[in-house]
């Protein structure tokens, strides 16, 4: 019940910001003056309406994990969020070792099986990205000034980043 | 005569060595795709396609290869029901109420061949059905005009929403999540940036790639360590492998009805493969009555929903084909490789690229054989694949994911982006939002948009242009009928329950 609420006010929420903005949307003698806020405007408002209905008629509650696996969630969250942003300055191996380590790690603790995976994933990942697709991007390691490292992690600090 | 030549270009465009070869590396990926729990055909071919498209493979190598993946994962999502009374995807769920129940009275190596053959005549099946109907539909679109394209794509999303929740609030929801991030980026007709509040990583628009692979494959992700990565261990042995001649000759008027079923289901609009395999198990159900032993390990039972799901996701292409609008989420995915590929399909696909439709329903055709070949004597080596434990699976389709989408866009704020996306991806699975209304939001939102924009300029603006001409009007009433309808048939569309130890 109640997530339902949430979910239904969150997107009530959303939908009344979308469609202020979509009023906002810049238009000039090519587009004309309202259509390039037409439809915007129209999906809002069917997303308003689905919300209200949401609120007043929610479903049963699904089960939520417990405290430590949202704790866990939050770790695998964080673990991709610094990886998207390491994998530049650093490199594909040691990125993806440490990540494939932790996640796996979270799926079953087991320490030695997750040093297993990390390490043998990441090196055989890279052989096969690199030497039998040959994708581009995809480079074995970098070892990146200080300043380029904290460039790097300081994207996903707000307001410090870019 | 027209069908035939337009077949031998096909072959002649899919019959080279090179293709040939692909075509039998995707199907023996598809399989392991469709067999691993977890990972069905959507969540495969979304994570192929960054690469297939990284590889800088040209439009009809990338294809057949992804086509042969998605056919392989279709035929490999029984091996995990049947063995594991895990469905590996969807439509694959009906597969384990009889499936299971025979591999558990020790005939799982028949259970897996019989459902492998009725998956191969399913598939025929529905690739002829395919051939013939296909070009008749898109002469038929050729009349459709801004207002009927509309509608259509209205129908598209109310049918599936209708039937891909239990809750339409929802789905409707989903929907315009979907559509709603599909109108940021820069407007075409004005060059102006719409919504993107200012950043400039979002001018080109959210790939929709990212989303497909956020939402299926990393929210997988977070689901396994949700669950510690449980009930993924071998459940049933197999031993010896042998055609069950007997069943297969028994079973065929059954695998021909379930095509049959399967098929139109697929055609329509937005219904896709799912309710393929659960209307042909429904239908042999009440053909045979209470004496069919449906549910505790029937023969019947096993090649009913198989026919019908393959044939399904047959049909579902005739659709996405001739006029752009997929009827499954996987052939949602398919769509999108299509457009990453920069094909646009449509009416006007059949006439000015005639060698890439030939050529990918020549590739079904030699897909199919491929996988019936592949999946008889071969079923024991995905059997083993099975029992790749999910502490090396998840961490490694995650990490496959990432790079597949960095390197193809070598962008952070992608990355981040499927992160994000990922997360979306939790959390309207839990709340029991369906996602694949998302991701056909995201690829149809420009296409909607455009129609309704046109119908607007034609029409100086006059909202009674949408309902202007009797198709459009019908396709209006078929999506209201298609959103509400659910709600009064969910009593009598409940699917049936598993089969529990």
């Amino acid at each position: 019940m109640a997530s339902d609420r949430i979910f239904g006010l969150v997107t009530l929420i959303t939908a009344v910001a979308y469609i202020a903005a979509a009023t906002q949307i810049q238009t000039n003698f090519f587009s004309g003056e309202y259509l390039p806020k037409l439809f915007p405007i129209m999906i809002g408002a069917v997303a308003a309406l689905s919300s209200l209905v949401l609120i007043f008629k929610p479903d049963p509650d699904p089960d939520w994990p417990m405290a430590r696996t949202w704790g866990n969630l939050l770790v695998a969250v964080i673990v991709l969020a610094v990886y998207s942003v390491l994998i530049s300055p650093l490199g594909f191996i040691l990125p993806t070792a440490l990540a494939a380590m932790i996640l796996s790690y979270q799926i079953s603790p087991n320490s030695k099986q997750a040093v297993l995976a990390g390490i043998g994933l990441s090196l055989g990942l890279f052989v096969v990205f690199k030497f039998i697709l040959m994708l581009g991007n995809v480079v074995a390691y970098r070892i990146p000034t200080p300043a380029k490292l904290w460039d790097a992690i300081s994207i996903l600090i707000p307001f410090v980043g870019h | 005569m027209e069908t035939l030549a337009n077949l031998a270009l096909g072959f002649s465009v899919a019959l080279s060595p090179y293709t040939l070869l692909l075509a039998v590396i995707g199907c023996f990926i598809g399989t392991i795709i469709g067999a691993l729990p977890g990972l069905g055909p959507s969540n495969g071919v979304a994570i192929l396609i960054p690469i297939s498209f990284a590889l800088g493979l040209d439009a009809t190598a990338a294809l057949v290869l992804m086509t042969a993946v998605y056919y392989g994962a279709m035929y490999g999502g029984r091996i995990s029901s049947i063995l594991l009374n895990i469905p590996g995807d969807e439509p694959a769920l009906m597969t384990t109420l009889d499936g299971y129940p025979m591999a558990k009275k020790g005939e799982a190596g028949n259970a897996l061949v019989l459902s492998g053959v009725a998956s191969f005549v399913g598939a025929l099946l529905a690739t002829i059905g395919l051939i013939l109907l296909a070009p008749v539909l898109a002469r038929v679109a050729f009349l459709f005009g801004p207002a009927e394209y509309f509608a259509l794509y209205l129908l598209a999303f109310c049918t599936l929403g209708g039937m891909a929740s239990n809750n339409q609030a929802k789905s409707a929801i989903a929907a315009c999540i979907g559509l709603g991030i599909a109108m940021i980026g820069v407007d075409s007709s004005s060059g102006l940036p719409r919504l993107t509040g200012g950043n400039l990583h979002l001018y080109d628009g959210v790939d929709f790639l990212v989303a497909i692979v956020g939402l299926f494959a990393i929210a997988e992700l977070f689901f396994f360590i949700e669950s510690h990565g449980k009930g993924s261990s071998i459940g049933v042995v197999l031993d010896k492998v042998t055609i069950p001649w007997k069943y297969i000759k028994q079973t065929f008027p059954t695998m021909l009805r379930a095509s049959g079923v399967g098929f139109v289901a697929g055609v329509l609009p937005g219904a896709g493969a799912s309710l393929g395999s659960f209307l042909a198990y429904m239908t042999e159900k009440s053909i045979a009555g209470e004496k069919g032993g449906f549910g505790t390990g029937a023969p019947r039972g096993i090649a009913a929903p198989e026919a019908g799901n393959n044939s399904a996701a047959g049909g579902a292409l005739v659709p996405m084909l001739t006029l752009g609008v997929p009827g499954s989420g996987t052939t949602a995915v398919l769509l999108a490789l299509l457009m990453t590929l920069n094909i646009t399909p449509g009416p006007t696909l059949f006439r000015d690229n005639p060698d890439v439709v030939w050529g990918l329903i020549a590739s079904l055709l030699i897909a199919n054989v491929v996988l019936l070949v592949m999946n008889v004597p071969m079923v024991k080596i995905f059997v083993k694949i099975l029992s790749v434990p999910a502490w090396v699976l998840l961490p490694g389709v995650t990490m496959i994911s990432t790079t597949g989408i960095f390197a193809l866009t070598g962008s952070y704020f992608d990355l981040l982006m499927l992160v994000g996306f990922g997360v979306l991806g939790y959390f309207l699975r839990k709340l029991d939002v369906p996602t694949v209304p998302v991701i056909l939001g995201i690829l149809l939102g420009g296409n909607m948009e455009d129609a309704l924009r046109r119908a607007m300029t034609l029409s100086d603006g006059d909202p009674m242009y949408l309902f202007s001409s009797p198709i459009a009007v019908g396709f209006w009433v078929a999506a209201i009928l298609g959103f509400v309808a659910p709600m009064f048939l969910r009593g009598i569309l409940k699917k049936p329950e598993g089969h529990k130890d």
